[in-house]
C-alpha cells in the first residue's frame, strides 16, 4: 500500500507527462504481478465495488476525528474532496500497516457483505494504521472516482516501456472483460489465455475537432463524409456463437440494449462493428436526452423499451471473418461493411450514410442541415486511413456545427472541486418567465462549470461572496446581476426539468459584462431553439 | 458588541472608545497599535504608531518615514486611564499580541498568531483575559502541522535531489516573515543560497536581530549558470514571471499553509507544495483559546462562521466581527492570504 501510495502522491504532484510516465514505469518494474494487476485494473476504472457508503464513511471519520458532523460536512464542502477531506482530520500520520496495494483490495471486495459494525471497525482501524497520504489513497480506493490526470495511454506507455510490449498491442490487451482477481499479470499482458479474446473489443479510434480551414485537408475526393451522431459510441462483437456490446466507456452494456442483442442470430460469426447506438422513435433518430432516459436504468422495463427503441448504426468494420481489418484501408473496409449490413437486414442494424463531396463548400453547407437531420455536426474520414488506436490527429476529423447560445443570468453558485477547491465555480443558471401572477421572474434552466478563465473564476467568485443572499450547504443564491452567455450542442422539451427544457453540454461562452439582467433572455427564447 | 466593550469594532479598525486609540486600523487613524508588519495590519497613514521595538524597523522599511514609538514585551503603557502591553504573537518576528485593561476587565487582540515556536519570533505564550479577539485564518480540523523540523527536512531533501539532477530549486514564501523562516533552516551545506530583491531587501533589514545564512541578491548580472543546483527564494508572484527564465531548468516549491489541500496545491501550480504556516492550525487555535481562560471569543478573520459555531457549541460565547485583514471573512481564497499564509 505504501509504494501505491507513494506513486499516487508523485502522480499528482507534477503536471509533466515523461514525470508521470517514469513514476508509473519505475513502479511497474518494482512492484509485486497481484499488486501490478491491480494497478492496471484501478487506473482503468475497474474498481471493487463501493463496499461502505459515503454517508456511512463520513460518520466514522467524524467520530474517529472527535468532532460534531456538521463540522466534518462543512469542512468536506471547502475541501472539496471526500477522501481528502478524511484523510485531513483523522489524527494519525504513522504508517503501522504493512498490507500491499492487492491485499487491501481483497478485503474490500470481502467488506462489501460483512456487518455495518464490521464495516465500521475494519474502515476505523485501516485509517488509524496509514500515514496521511496512503489514508487518502486507501479512502478513494472505498469511494472510487480515481481521478488524478493519468489517463490510460500514459499507463499503457509505461507498461509499454516495462514489458517491449507494443503500446497499441498493450491497449488491446486491457480492454474488455478481465477481473484483476481472476486474470493474472501475464496472462493479461503476453495474452496465454485466447478464451479471454472472445469478448475482447478494439481500442477506439477517436477523432479531433477540426483545427484549421477545411480545403487544407487536400483534396475533398480523398475524403469520405458522415454525419456525427449523437447517441452512445459502441462495438458489436459476435465471436463463436456469443454476441457482446462495449461502449467507448470500456463498459459491457450487452443486457441493456436487447433490440441489438438480437442480431446474434444475423451477423455473421467473427465480426467486429465500430457505430452508434441510438434512440430511434417512429422512423426518426431521437434526442440524447431520450437515451438519456434509459442509460441509467437497472431494469429495463417493457414501456421503456417500447418508448425509447434503440438501432446500432454502423460506421466501420474492425473484424471481419475472424481477422482483424484495422489496417486495411476505411474505403476497403467499407467494402466489406456495406453489403454486410444489407445481408444481415435487420431494421436494428442501420449503416450510417457516407456522402462524398466535390468541394469543400458542399462539406460545409451539408454540415448546415446537420440539425435538421438530428446529427451533431460532419465526421471527415480519409479514404485510404487504417483504424488507428485511440485520439490521434490527421485522418479522421470531427467538425460538430456551431453551437447554440442564449443570454442567461447567474442565480445559485456552488463551490467547484480539484483544482478550483474553495472558489465558486459551479454555477446555475435562469431565464425569464412569467409567474402565475404575470410578472417575470428566473427560472432556472442549466448548470455550467467551465468557460471563463481562472482569473474571470476568482472576478466572478468574489461578487457571488459580496451579493450572498441564502446559504444552503454549500450551495448560495446570489442576487441576480451577472449575465453570461452560455453555449450548448441539442436542446430537448423534458418534464424532468423544472424549465421544461433539457440542454446538452451546456457552458459559459463568455461573461456578457455589457448586458444587465433585463437583457438576458426568457425562456420562450430558448423554447424556440427546439427543432420541430 | 455592548455599550460597555472595552474594544469595539468600527468602520476603521478595532477601536477602544476610553482610550482613543486604534489596534491594526484599517483607514487613517491619529493613534494606532500595530501587532505585526504584513501589510494587511499596518497601513500607510496613521499619525502616531506604537509597536513592539522589533517590529520598528519593519514598519520603517515598508511605510517610509513615519511617527513610532516602540515599547517591550509586557512593559505596561497608560492611555486615558487603560493599561495596554503587547505580548508575543509568534506569526513572525516583531509580531504581537494585544492585551488591554480597565477596571478589571481584560481584552486580548491576537493579531495573527501561531503556537509552535519558530525560533525566529518571540514565541507565542497564552494571555489569560475576559474576552480574546482572535483570528482563524486555518479554522478548520482539516488543518493539522507537522512539526516544522519535518517539513524542513522535506524541504532540504528536495533541494538535495534537485541539485544531483542539475536544477535549480526556487521555493516561494511571503518576503516578511516566511522568507527568513526559510532562509533560517535551509542548510547552506547543500549549496548556495539565492534571493529575489524584496527578499533581499526585507532580509537585510531584519539581519541585525536575526542570525541567517549568508545569501546572494539576484541581479541582472547574475547568470544562470552560477546559480544552477542553488536555492532561489522568492515572493509568490515571481512565480511565472520573466524573471524566472534564468534558472531553467528548475523545480519550484510554495511554503503555505494553503498547502494542506490538493486543490490549492493545483491551482498554485509549482511543482512541489511544503505546508508550513505562520498562523495556528485547529488544534492551535483550540488550545490557545483555553489556555486564555476567555468566556467570550470574537472571531476576525479565517472559517470565521465555522469556527465560531463551534466554539459556541463547546460552551464559549463566541461571535464574529467582519474586519479589513481579508477579502471574505468566511472563507479565505484570496492571494493576499495565499501569500501571508
Amino acid at each position: 500500500m505504501r509504494k501505491f501510495a507513494k506513486l499516487i502522491e508523485e502522480l499528482d504532484a507534477t503536471t509533466k507527462t515523461n514525470r508521470k510516465v517514469g513514476a508509473l514505469a519505475d513502479y511497474f518494474r518494482n512492484a509485486s504481478d497481484e499488486d501490478k494487476i491491480w494497478t492496471i485494473a484501478i487506473l482503468s476504472h475497474r474498481r471493487p465495488p463501493r463496499p461502505v457508503n459515503t454517508t456511512l464513511l463520513r460518520q466514522y471519520a467524524a467520530e474517529l476525528a472527535e468532532i460534531p458532523l456538521w463540522l466534518f460536512e462543512d469542512s468536506y464542502h471547502i475541501v472539496g474532496d471526500l477522501a481528502e477531506s478524511i484523510a485531513l482530520v483523522i489524527p494519525n500520520d504513522v504508517m503501522i500497516s504493512d498490507k500491499s496495494l492487492a491485499g487491501i483490495l481483497e478485503e474490500l471486495i470481502i467488506l462489501k457483505a460483512k456487518s455495518e459494525a464490521e464495516k465500521k471497525s475494519y474502515v476505523q482501524q485501516r485509517w488509524m494504521q496509514l500515514d496521511y497520504y496512503s489514508r487518502f489513497v486507501f479512502t478513494k480506493l472505498l469511494t472510487g472516482g480515481f481521478r488524478i490526470g493519468i489517463s490510460q495511454k500514459l499507463m499503457t506507455k509505461a507498461l509499454s516501456q516495462v514489458t517491449d510490449v507494443p503500446e497499441d498491442e498493450l491497449a488491446y490487451r486491457l480492454m474488455g472483460d478481465w477481473s484483476p482477481s481472476t486474470t493474472s499479470f501475464d496472462e493479461l499482458i503476453f495474452g496465454r489465455n485466447e478464451q479471454a479474446y472472445v469478448s475482447k473489443p478494439y481500442p477506439f479510434y477517436l477523432a479531433y475537432a477540426l483545427e484549421n480551414e477545411l480545403h487544407e485537408l487536400g483534396d475533398v475526393t480523398e475524403w469520405a463524409v458522415e454525419h456525427k451522431w449523437d447517441g452512445i459510441r459502441g462495438q458489436v462483437i459476435f465471436r463463436k456463437g456469443e454476441l457482446f456490446i462495449w461502449t467507448r466507456g470500456d463498459e459491457l452494456v450487452t443486457d441493456k440494449y436487447p433490440e441489438i442483442a438480437d442480431l446474434v442470430n444475423s451477423l455473421p460469426d467473427g465480426t467486429v462493428l465500430d457505430g452508434e447506438i441510438l434512440p430511434f422513435m417512429e422512423g426518426q433518430i431521437g434526442t440524447f436526452n431520450d437515451l438519456q432516459t434509459r442509460i441509467g436504468r437497472k431494469n429495463l422495463s417493457k414501456s421503456i423499451l417500447k418508448k425509447v427503441p434503440v438501432i446500432f448504426r454502423a460506421y466501420d468494420l474492425l473484424e471481419y471473418e475472424g481477422k482483424d481489418v484495422r489496417n486495411l484501408k476505411y474505403v476497403q473496409r467499407r467494402e466489406l461493411l456495406e453489403p454486410m449490413v444489407l445481408e444481415v437486414n435487420h431494421p436494428v442494424l442501420q449503416l450510417s450514410h457516407q456522402m462524398t463531396f466535390n468541394s469543400w463548400e458542399d462539406v460545409a453547407s451539408e454540415r448546415e442541415l446537420a440539425r435538421e437531420k438530428r446529427s451533431e455536426g460532419l465526421m471527415m474520414k480519409r479514404n485510404d486511413s487504417p483504424y488507428r488506436v485511440g485520439r490521434k490527429k490527421g485522418d479522421w476529423w470531427k467538425w460538430k456545427t456551431d453551437p447554440l447560445t442564449i443570454d442567461a443570468v447567474l442565480t445559485y453558485a456552488m463551490r467547484g472541486h480539484g483544482r478550483r477547491t474553495n472558489l465558486f465555480t459551479d454555477y446555475t443558471f435562469g431565464l425569464w418567465a412569467p409567474n402565475e401572477e404575470g410578472d417575470l421572474e428566473l427560472v432556472t434552466f442549466a448548470k455550467a462549470y467551465s468557460g471563463l478563465t481562472d482569473k474571470e473564476f476568482s472576478q466572478v467568485d468574489a461578487i457571488i461572496k459580496k451579493t450572498t443572499l441564502e446559504r444552503f450547504g454549500p450551495v448560495r443564491s446570489v442576487e441576480p446581476t451577472l449575465v453570461f452567455e452560455l453555449a450548448f450542442e441539442g436542446i430537448a422539451f423534458s418534464n424532468r426539468h423544472k424549465s421544461g427544457v433539457a440542454v446538452r453540454f451546456p457552458r459559459i461562452l463568455r461573461w456578457r459584462k455589457d448586458k444587465t439582467i433585463e437583457d438576458a433572455n426568457t425562456l420562450d427564447d430558448l423554447k424556440a431553439l427546439i427543432p420541430k | 458588541m455592548k455599550q460597555s466593550d472595552l474594544l469595539i469594532f468600527n468602520s476603521k479598525g478595532i477601536y477602544c472608545p476610553k482610550a482613543q486609540v486604534y489596534l491594526d486600523p484599517w483607514k487613517p487613524v491619529k493613534q494606532a497599535i500595530i501587532t505585526h508588519g504584513h501589510s494587511d495590519h499596518a497601513r500607510y497613514g496613521h499619525k502616531n504608531y506604537l509597536t513592539h521595538h522589533s517590529n520598528i524597523p519593519i514598519l520603517k522599511h515598508r511605510l517610509g518615514d513615519i511617527n513610532v514609538q516602540g515599547v517591550e514585551w509586557g512593559e505596561p503603557f497608560q492611555i486615558n486611564g487603560v493599561t495596554f502591553s503587547l505580548h508575543p504573537a509568534g506569526h513572525i518576528i516583531g509580531s504581537a499580541q494585544v492585551r488591554v485593561e480597565y477596571k478589571g476587565q481584560v481584552w486580548v487582540f491576537t493579531g495573527d498568531y501561531k503556537d509552535e515556536d519558530d525560533g525566529i519570533s518571540a514565541p507565542y505564550s497564552p494571555i489569560k483575559c475576559h474576552t480574546m479577539i482572535t483570528e482563524c485564518t486555518f479554522g478548520l480540523p482539516a488543518f493539522k502541522w507537522k512539526p516544522q523540523n519535518q517539513v524542513f527536512d522535506e524541504i532540504n531533501n528536495w533541494w538535495q535531489s534537485n541539485k544531483e539532477e542539475g536544477k535549480t530549486s526556487v521555493l516561494f514564501g511571503y518576503s516578511l516573515g516566511k522568507a527568513q523562516r526559510i532562509l533560517k533552516y535551509l542548510d547552506p551545506s547543500i549549496g548556495e543560497i539565492y534571493t529575489h530583491g524584496a527578499i533581499e531587501k526585507m532580509t537585510e533589514v531584519l539581519r541585525p536581530q536575526l542570525q541567517l545564512p549568508k545569501t546572494n541578491l539576484i541581479t541582472k548580472e547574475t547568470k544562470g549558470k552560477e546559480i544552477q543546483g542553488s536555492m532561489v527564494v522568492a515572493p509568490p508572484s515571481a512565480h511565472g514571471s520573466p524573471w524566472m527564465r534564468k534558472f531553467v531548468p528548475y523545480e519550484t516549491g510554495t511554503c503555505s499553509g494553503w498547502m494542506a489541500f490538493r486543490g490549492a496545491r493545483a491551482r498554485r501550480g509549482t511543482d512541489k507544495g511544503f505546508v508550513i504556516s505562520d498562523h495556528c492550525d485547529w488544534q492551535g487555535l483550540l488550545k490557545s483559546i483555553k489556555a486564555s481562560e476567555a468566556e467570550r471569543v470574537i472571531c476576525t478573520h479565517g472559517y470565521t462562521d465555522i469556527f465560531s459555531k463551534y466554539l459556541r457549541e463547546i460552551g464559549y460565547d463566541a461571535s464574529v466581527e467582519n474586519t479589513d485583514y481579508e477579502g471574505e471573512k468566511d472563507e479565505v481564497n484570496s492571494s493576499e492570504a495565499t501569500e501571508t499564509a
